[in-house]
């Protein structure tokens, strides 16, 4: 049989799926015991043991200096200027978005700006931002909404361009105006592919908190990779770093979850 | 109930000529098919009809008034397909006109007004057979239903006329034939004015009062932009049908 045609059923499935996983923690662990077998001060490969100490000592034990608990205040630090973030992104995607895809007029007037505002890299823009707005919180969460924002209204405009003009039509014939049209045909429509998009944003959107967060912060779970970096804590950067993408996939897997709960007549939509 | 007027009507797209000298009559609570082979600007006839595209020379009028130049709530449509809106059940597709019609702001009915809206299209409904299924999204019907509940919605909203592009077209024989009974009982029972765009010529006279046939009078390839589509054949069914007095 042509592998091409090989499906693998559901057990077979989630033995491959797992692989992956289990040979990077095994290859990780065979070269984390060869290399402490030869020094055991070693850092480059910190053993299980060192690393669930240090766990124990960022989110179990309040820090002596600062008086709260480090990982849950780097934590909850960066998620705050990540939802703030997404939170003006997509509001603003949502109304742009829209206004672009349905008023000519407005696509006139904005899609081009938004074409070439796109593509100004982002970081390149951060030093602006710190000299503009200072270090504090509000650099941060306008280079997320900066790095994402253009890409959601572009994606979303294309969402609204592309549902049938029949639909429009038939819209405008049963009296809707301009802005009933907007209400109850495009807005519920787009909504679940604004998730889609989001989903798509999360990825740019942590990497634009982590390295605001590297240059100048205080706080948060980008300054502490990197401030322990200067130590060769890879005792820290480690569980940081998993627990950093175990946040991204739970915000994830719930956006999924939201929109199949929501939107439950999307998925016939997208599998036409 | 409208009677419709073509005034010399010419469309052309640049140096492309669609449709030229379209000259034509509509009588109230008539019936229209219009038919020819693809290509022949019976759609872009529909389209203009719609308000979706303006004439290039001469004018359309509804009751000796000219069209208004955008799609609006006296021309109800039912398409081939994406007729109905996929995010709404059955029962919400149908309530929508009403919605729209009553509340600018919100574009929905809450209390008193919305449960007479409910019965009103519970009713109607009924009468297109989609009892039951009130609370389905689009997608879980067959392709006879949805065009029914297209049909119900454009009449829910009380159009004068309605305009239908091939609304059949997909459908198998037999759903079509049960359609086709659905469609004569409809034009009946409203105030309509019916055009619709076909290509089967057996529905055109089983359902029409009058048939049209679009045709290039000129077909060489040198002529083909430069010379339109004109109305070749216009037919009147006998014997005549009229609808039933209300």
């Amino acid at each position: 049989m042509r592998l091409m045609n090989l499906k693998p059923g559901r057990q077979a499935r989630f033995v491959l799926a797992g692989l992956p996983f289990v040979l990077l923690v095994a290859a990780y662990f065979i070269g984390s015991g060869m290399r402490l077998a030869e020094n055991p001060n070693d850092k480059l490969l910190p053993a299980l043991s060192s690393m669930a100490q240090a766990v124990k000592h960022m989110a179990f034990e309040t820090d002596v200096r600062t008086g709260s608990i480090l990982m849950l205040s780097d934590t909850l630090a960066s998620l705050g200027r990540l939802l703030w973030a997404l939170a003006i992104s997509t509001s603003a995607a949502l109304v742009l978005g829209i206004a672009i895809g349905l008023l000519p007029g407005a696509n006139a007037l904005l899609a081009p700006f938004v074409g070439v505002a796109s593509m100004v890299p982002p970081l390149a823009l951060l030093p602006i931002l710190f000299i503009v707005m200072g270090l504090g919180e509000n650099s941060k969460v306008a280079l997320i909404v900066i790095g994402t924002l253009p890409c959601i209204i572009r994606d979303l405009t294309m969402r609204v361009l592309e549902l049938p003009r029949e639909q429009l039509i038939k819209a405008q014939t049963l009296g809707a105006s301009t802005w009933q049209v907007a209400l109850r045909v495009v807005l519920p429509q787009i909504l679940p592919r604004l998730i889609d998009s989001l989903r798509l944003q999360l990825g740019p959107a942590w990497l634009f908190l982590i390295a605001a967060e590297a240059i100048a912060s205080d706080s948060g779970l980008g300054y502490r990779i990197f401030l322990v970096r200067r130590y060769l804590a890879m005792d820290v950067i480690i569980p940081y770093v998993i627990w950093i993408t175990f946040l991204a996939f739970l915000m994830d897997a719930g956006l999924r979850l939201l929109q199949r709960k929501l939107f439950p007549w999307f998925a016939s939509v997208r599998a036409e | 109930m409208s009677a419709i007027r073509f005034d010399n009507v010419w469309k052309e797209y640049g140096d492309h000529i669609v449709l030229e000298r379209i000259s034509l009559d509509v009588a109230s609570r008539a019936f229209i098919a219009l038919v020819g082979p693809s290509g022949c600007g019976k759609t872009t006839f529909l389209r203009m009809l719609l308000g979706e595209e303006r004439p290039t020379r001469g004018q359309i009028l509804v009751d000796g008034v000219p069209l208004k130049p955008e799609p609006d709530a006296d021309r109800g449509v039912v398409f081939q397909r994406y007729s109905v809106f996929p995010h709404l059940t059955v029962l919400q597709n149908v309530l929508l006109g009403r919605e729209l019609q009553h509340s600018k702001i919100i574009g929905r009915l809450l209390g008193a007004s919305k449960r007479k809206a409910v019965d009103e299209a519970m009713a109607l409904l009924a009468e297109v057979g989609l009892s039951g299924h009130e609370d389905k999204y689009p997608a879980a019907l067959s392709g006879g239903m949805q065009q029914r509940l297209a049909l119900a919605q454009a009449i829910m909203r009380g159009p004068k006329i309605l305009l239908l592009d091939e609304p059949f077209g997909a459908l198998d024989p037999g759903i079509r034939a049960d359609i086709h009974v659905l469609m004569k009982r409809l034009w009946n029972e409203t105030e309509l004015t019916v055009v619709m765009v076909t290509h089967d010529l057996s529905e055109a006279f089983r359902l029409a009062t009058r048939v049209i046939a679009f045709e290039r009078s000129r077909n060489r390839p040198e002529e083909r932009e430069r010379y339109g589509a004109t109305i070749s054949r216009d037919l009147e069914i006998f014997p005549r049908r009229i609808a039933a007095a209300r």
